[in-house]
């Protein structure tokens, strides 16, 4: 007996030390490959728009939405293939206008004039500072970049629609169908989507990325958006904020929006 | 083992049947045909080496895709030291701009299924 033991616990041995190394190249080899991630110098393109806090400003007053001027949706739309859909349960929207009081349906009254309560206001996601949507998605699609920017990844969306559901906006939209029968022509700058994902506003941060505003607030013809910088107080943005009376959506809910509104 | 003699005559019936088209080729004396890629590009060098894209592009492609949409970088750098933009549709279709003669001459080969192409653009063939 005493051979054998002394047979096996060699074999043991040797086992343990050739597994162990077998590893450690395999391990090694690993951190070799050709196709792992290499450091880049430059994070985002050399002359990316870069923020802390990016923000935007809805000048009510200048926007022509009362007499149908639908410039910043449809450049916005064309921009990310955005298709437009015969139905309206199925319609998909990354910016769009609807009434004052829906749109701020806790600044109205029943005295106020019909003309403004049915005014046409733009919206959009308001990359909140605290997106409830972020919270509720179970796979990471949708979350919140260090420049504020609410992002999403259509990769993993998996359609369960929670993110729709958690919005207080409606500014998340479901693919029911295929989209691409509907798109009159592709941007090749852009993905289209696919059945069963949802999808909005990202504030052009593939514009952004090349150094280039988005594409609703370049569109406007009356200047009525102004984009930028909340975190800096010498921004355009922050100029305006300080000298109007703007408004956030529904600010009750705590979402912190970062979409102002001038009414 | 009960009728073993029959048993594994049927065993090795069965692996002849399944291995057949190996056996056909060895046979006729030349391997099956293999797909036959049209590069569209007088490029010497893609982003990496050639034999590693064969075996990695999709590899590539998941760390493209990775740092494009979640860390936000756009460009990066080839093995050559070139710049590009991390795009498949305009960087890697901007070469092998017919993917039904390159991509998908191997995909359906290899019978893997592409689903880059769901979402991802293919710019009209400027022909």
């Amino acid at each position: 007996m005493d051979g054998n033991r002394r047979g096996f616990l060699k074999a043991a041995g040797f086992t343990v030390l050739a597994v162990g190394t077998g590893t450690v190249s395999v391990l090694r080899s690993a951190r070799a490959r050709p196709d792992a991630p290499t450091p880049s110098s430059q994070p985002a393109g050399a002359n990316a728009l870069v923020g802390k806090r990016w923000g935007l400003l809805v000048d009510t007053t200048r926007c022509k939405a009362r007499e149908g001027c639908q410039d910043c949706r449809r450049a916005c739309h064309r921009a990310h293939n955005v298709p437009d859909l015969p139905e309206p349960r199925h319609e998909i929207k990354w910016i769009w206008t609807e009434r004052f009081r829906n749109t701020f349906p806790d600044a109205e009254h029943e005295f106020m004039a019909p003309a403004i309560l049915d005014r046409p206001v733009a919206v959009l996601c308001n990359h909140c500072e605290n997106p409830p949507c972020v919270r509720v998605c179970p796979t990471k699609a949708t979350w919140k970049r260090p420049d504020g920017i609410v992002m999403m990844d259509w990769h993993r969306c998996i359609g369960c629609r929670f993110c729709a559901v958690g919005c207080p906006y409606g500014a998340r939209s479901f693919n029911w169908r295929d989209p691409r029968p509907f798109l009159k022509e592709q941007n090749p700058d852009f993905p289209t989507r696919y059945r069963g994902v949802v999808e909005k506003c990202t504030f052009c941060d593939e514009r952004l990325a090349r150094g280039l505003l988005p594409a609703c607030v370049v569109s406007c013809k009356q200047k009525a958006l102004t984009f930028g910088d909340l975190a800096d107080d010498r921004s355009e943005i922050r100029r305006l904020l300080a000298s109007v009376r703007a408004l956030r959506r529904k600010p009750a809910l705590g979402t912190m929006p970062k979409v102002f509104y001038v009414v | 083992m009960y009728d073993a003699g029959k048993i594994l005559f049927g065993l090795l019936v069965l692996a002849g049947l399944t291995t057949l088209p190996v056996w056909y080729n060895v046979a006729r004396g030349k391997a099956g045909p293999q797909p036959q890629l049209t590069v569209g590009t007088t490029e010497k060098q893609c982003v990496l080496p050639t034999a590693e894209m064969r075996a990695g592009h999709m590899a590539l492609l998941d760390e493209w895709r990775t740092r494009v949409v979640r860390h936000g970088e756009h460009a990066t750098r080839t093995s050559g030291g070139r710049e590009v933009r991390m795009s498949l549709t305009n960087t890697c279709l901007g070469c092998h701009a017919q993917k039904d003669q390159f991509c998908d001459r191997c995909h359906d080969y290899a019978a893997v299924k592409l689903t880059c192409f769901e979402c991802h653009v293919v710019p009209k063939r400027s022909k």
